[in-house]
C-alpha cells in the first residue's frame, strides 16, 4: 500500500429481505477518496445511492439480508469494529452524516444550538458549555447568526435548518462528511448559498464529503470526483472536469444529454425504458437493455476497466 | 352563453384583442390573518397587483422561489380562490360575473396538471376510472365514447397497449408513468388552456425530459395555452415562449425566453440566473454570488421596491420610498425596477 486514503471502500455489499427476494441495493462497489476532496455519487432514484450512504455509515434497517465488503477509514478497518466500538469511534468522530431532509428532522423541542451541541458531548465528551462554545463557531462559519443558537427549529427558515444540520455534522470535526441531497428541498438563491458554504467549509477546514444527489448540474458546483450508479453497482468514476465535459458510460453519456442547461441551446434527450428491479438482477450489463451501443459482449457482466486514471463498467472500452 | 355574457364579449371585444385568451389585470390575493379565530390581524399579500396576457397557443413560464406567490396566482386563475381585487378575463368572460354554470364551463376549459403526481392520483381509483370521472362530471352519458376517448388521450400521452394501463391502480405505475395520467386527465376535456405547477419537479433527471417534450408535443398539436408555474430556470428555455419572474408578489420582469435569460434587466433576475448552475467542472473553482437576507414576509412587505433590502443596485431615496413602475427599456421586454428610468 502506497499512502493511506481518507477512504476506501472495497467490494461493499449491502442486501435487503423482501417477499419477491433479495433487494440488491449496493452490489459490489468500490472508490477511493482522498483527503479534502469531495465525490459525488450521481444516480437516479431507486439505484442504491442512499443504501450505500447508510453501508458506508452502517446506519442499518432490520431487515439487512447480507452486509460485507471493505470500508476502511484512515487506514483502518471499520468492518472489523462491533457496534459499540464502531459507535465510539467512527460516526461523529471519523465521518458524520447530514441524512436527506436534515432541515426537517431538527427537534422541535429543543433549541437548535443544544441539538448542533449534542453530539460534540456525546461524542468528544466534552462538558456543555465547551460544546456550545464549539457549536458557537460552527453557526459562524456555516453562516448562522449566533444569536439563533437559542431559537428553535419553527423560527428558522429552510435554508437555515439546513444550515443547522450541516454544523451539526461539522462540529465533531470529521474528516469525512456524508450529504445525501442537501438541497433538493431548497430554492435557486438558497441552494447557492449553502453549496457556497460547503466549499467554504472544504477549503478552511479540510473536510471531505460524499455528495449524494440525482442533481446533475448543481453536483459539479462541488465535485473533485464523480461516481455514477446503476442498479446498485458504480458503472464510471472519474475526476469531475473529465466526466462534465465528456462522459465515458453511455448511461452517464444519456443522463448528461438529459440535463437542461441555462446557457447554451443544447438537444434534450431521454433515455427510454426503466431501471431494472433490483430484485433477481440477471449476470449480464445491467444497463444493456436501455442501451444503444450494446452488442453480444453485453450479455456477460463487464469488468471494471481503468482508461487514463477513469474507471468505467462496459464492454466499449475492454 | 347567457344573454349577459354575450353582451360582455361584444363589449368587450372593442377594448380586448382577439388573440387573448386570459387576460389578467391588477390582480390582487390576500389572505386575512386572524387573531383567536376572530379579530383582523392584517392580510398575507400573496399575489399583489400582477397583470399579464396570455394568446392562444402560447405558453408562458411563472417563475420564482417558494413563498412568491405563484401557486396563489395559479389557484386564482383556476377559480379556486376569489380575487380580493382585479379581474380574470377568458375569453372575454369576467371571473367575476361567472355563475355556477360558467364556473362549470370555464373547469372544462381549463385543465390542471399538479405537481406531485402520486398525490394527486385517487389510490383506489383505476387509472380508466380516473380519467372517466372527468367525462362523467362533464355529462357525457353514453359509455362507449367515453371508453373511446379515454383511450384516445391515453393513446396521446403514450400510454399504450391501453389495456396494460387501464385496469392498474396508480401505485403499480411509475413516477412518469402516474404523471402521464395526470396530463391525460387535465386532458381528456379537450381545454383551450392548461396550467401546469411544476409538473416534473418530483422526477428524475432523464424522465423529466420525456415528459416535458411529450408535454410540449401535446401543447403545439393540440394548440393549447400553457402556463408552466416552476422554479427550475433551466427547464423554461426548453417548454415556455416568455418568461415571467415573479418575486413577493409581484411581476419583476416579463420577457420572451432569450432576451431574459441573455439579458436579465431585473437584478433579482440575474442573481436567479447566476444562482442556477449548468453541469460543468469549474463551478467548484469559484463562490455563487447571492443577494444577502431572504424574500421577505408577505405580511409586511416592504414599501417600494420589495427587493431592495437585498439589492446591489438599489438606488437611496427612490427604491426603498415609491414602488418602481413598469419600465419597457426594449420592445417586449418589461421591468419594474427604477434602474431603467430613462
Amino acid at each position: 500500500m502506497t499512502e493511506t486514503k481518507l477512504l476506501h471502500i472495497e467490494k461493499l455489499t449491502l442486501y435487503f429481505n423482501s417477499r419477491g427476494g433479495d433487494v440488491q441495493a449496493v452490489d459490489g462497489v468500490d472508490f477511493d477518496l482522498d483527503y479534502n476532496r469531495a465525490v459525488v455519487i450521481l444516480g437516479e432514484s431507486g439505484c442504491g445511492k442512499s443504501s450505500l450512504a447508510k453501508a458506508i455509515l452502517r446506519l442499518l434497517p432490520r431487515n439487512v439480508s447480507k452486509y460485507s465488503g471493505k470500508v476502511m477509514l484512515e487506514g483502518s478497518d471499520t468492518m472489523a469494529l462491533d457496534d459499540e466500538e464502531y459507535r465510539l469511534n467512527v460516526r461523529w468522530v471519523g465521518m458524520s452524516m447530514v441524512p436527506q431532509a436534515a432541515m426537517n428532522a431538527l427537534n422541535p423541542v429543543l433549541r437548535v444550538g443544544d441539538q448542533v451541541a449534542e453530539p460534540a458531548m456525546i461524542h468528544l465528551g466534552v462538558n456543555k458549555e465547551k460544546a456550545l462554545i464549539q457549536a458557537r463557531s460552527m453557526f459562524q462559519h456555516v453562516g448562522v447568526p449566533e444569536g439563533f443558537i437559542n431559537r428553535y427549529a419553527f423560527e428558522l427558515s429552510g435554508g437555515m435548518r439546513q444550515r443547522v444540520a450541516i454544523a451539526m455534522a461539522l462540529v465533531t470535526s470529521p474528516n469525512l462528511i456524508i450529504l445525501d441531497e442537501p438541497t433538493s428541498a431548497l430554492d435557486v438563491l438558497t441552494q447557492a448559498n449553502i453549496f457556497n458554504v460547503l466549499k467554504r467549509t472544504k477549503k478552511e477546514l479540510g473536510t471531505s464529503y460524499i455528495l449524494i444527489t440525482h442533481d446533475i448540474a448543481t453536483s459539479s458546483e462541488l465535485a473533485d470526483d464523480v461516481a455514477v450508479m446503476y442498479a446498485g453497482q458504480i458503472v464510471e468514476f472519474a475526476d469531475a472536469p473529465r466526466f462534465f465535459a465528456e462522459p465515458l458510460h453511455p448511461y452517464a453519456k444519456a443522463l448528461m444529454a438529459s440535463v437542461p442547461t441555462l446557457r447554451g441551446k443544447k438537444v434534450l434527450d431521454f433515455i427510454e425504458g426503466q431501471p431494472p428491479s433490483l430484485i433477481n438482477l440477471p449476470q449480464r450489463c445491467r444497463f444493456a437493455p436501455r442501451c444503444h451501443s450494446r452488442f453480444d459482449k453485453c450479455e456477460q457482466d463487464p469488468p471494471t476497466i481503468e482508461k487514463d486514471g477513469r474507471k468505467v463498467k462496459c464492454w466499449l472500452y475492454s | 352563453m347567457s344573454v349577459e355574457a354575450k353582451e360582455l364579449v361584444t363589449e368587450k371585444a372593442q377594448t380586448i384583442d382577439p388573440s387573448l385568451l386570459l387576460l389578467v389585470q391588477d390582480l390582487r390575493v390576500w389572505f386575512e390573518l386572524r387573531r383567536f379565530g376572530f379579530g383582523h390581524a392584517g392580510y398575507v399579500h400573496a399575489v399583489d397587483g400582477v397583470s399579464f396576457d396570455l394568446g392562444h397557443a402560447e405558453a408562458i413560464a411563472v417563475v420564482g422561489e417558494s413563498g412568491c406567490g405563484k401557486s396563489s396566482l395559479m389557484k386564482t386563475i383556476l377559480a379556486l380562490y376569489k380575487p380580493t381585487k382585479g379581474e380574470i378575463i377568458f375569453e372575454g368572460k369576467k371571473h367575476s360575473e361567472m355563475d355556477a354554470k360558467d364556473i362549470k364551463w370555464y373547469r372544462s376549459q381549463v385543465g390542471y396538471v399538479q405537481q406531485d403526481p402520486y398525490g394527486a392520483l385517487a389510490p383506489f381509483m383505476s387509472i380508466k376510472k380516473i380519467l372517466e370521472e372527468p367525462l362523467v362530471i362533464g355529462g357525457i352519458k353514453s359509455k362507449e365514447e367515453r371508453e373511446q376517448r379515454v383511450r384516445k388521450v391515453m393513446e396521446e400521452v403514450k400510454l399504450h397497449p391501453v389495456e396494460d394501463y387501464w385496469d392498474k391502480y396508480p401505485h403499480m405505475l411509475s413516477g412518469g408513468q402516474q404523471q402521464r395520467v395526470v396530463i391525460a386527465r387535465a386532458m381528456i376535456l379537450e381545454p383551450k388552456l392548461l396550467v401546469a405547477d411544476e409538473p416534473v419537479s418530483m422526477l428524475d433527471a432523464s424522465v423529466r425530459v420525456e415528459i416535458l417534450k411529450l408535454f410540449r408535443g401535446l401543447q403545439q398539436k393540440h394548440n393549447l395555452s400553457v402556463i408552466y408555474i416552476t422554479h427550475d430556470l433551466a427547464t423554461v428555455s426548453y417548454f415556455s415562449e416568455r418568461i415571467f419572474v415573479m418575486y413577493a408578489g409581484r411581476i419583476a420582469e416579463k420577457a420572451r425566453v432569450d432576451p431574459l435569460l441573455q439579458n436579465p434587466l431585473h437584478p433579482y433576475t440575474h442573481a436567479l440566473l447566476q444562482g442556477t448552475s449548468d453541469p460543468d467542472a469549474r463551478n467548484a473553482l469559484s463562490f455563487k454570488e447571492v443577494p444577502p437576507g431572504e424574500p421577505p414576509s408577505l405580511i409586511t412587505p416592504p414599501p417600494g421596491c420589495r427587493f431592495h433590502p437585498r439589492c446591489a443596485k438599489m438606488i437611496k431615496g427612490l427604491c426603498e420610498v415609491e414602488e418602481p413602475p413598469e419600465y419597457e427599456p426594449e420592445p417586449g421586454h418589461f421591468v419594474s425596477c427604477w434602474l431603467y428610468k430613462e
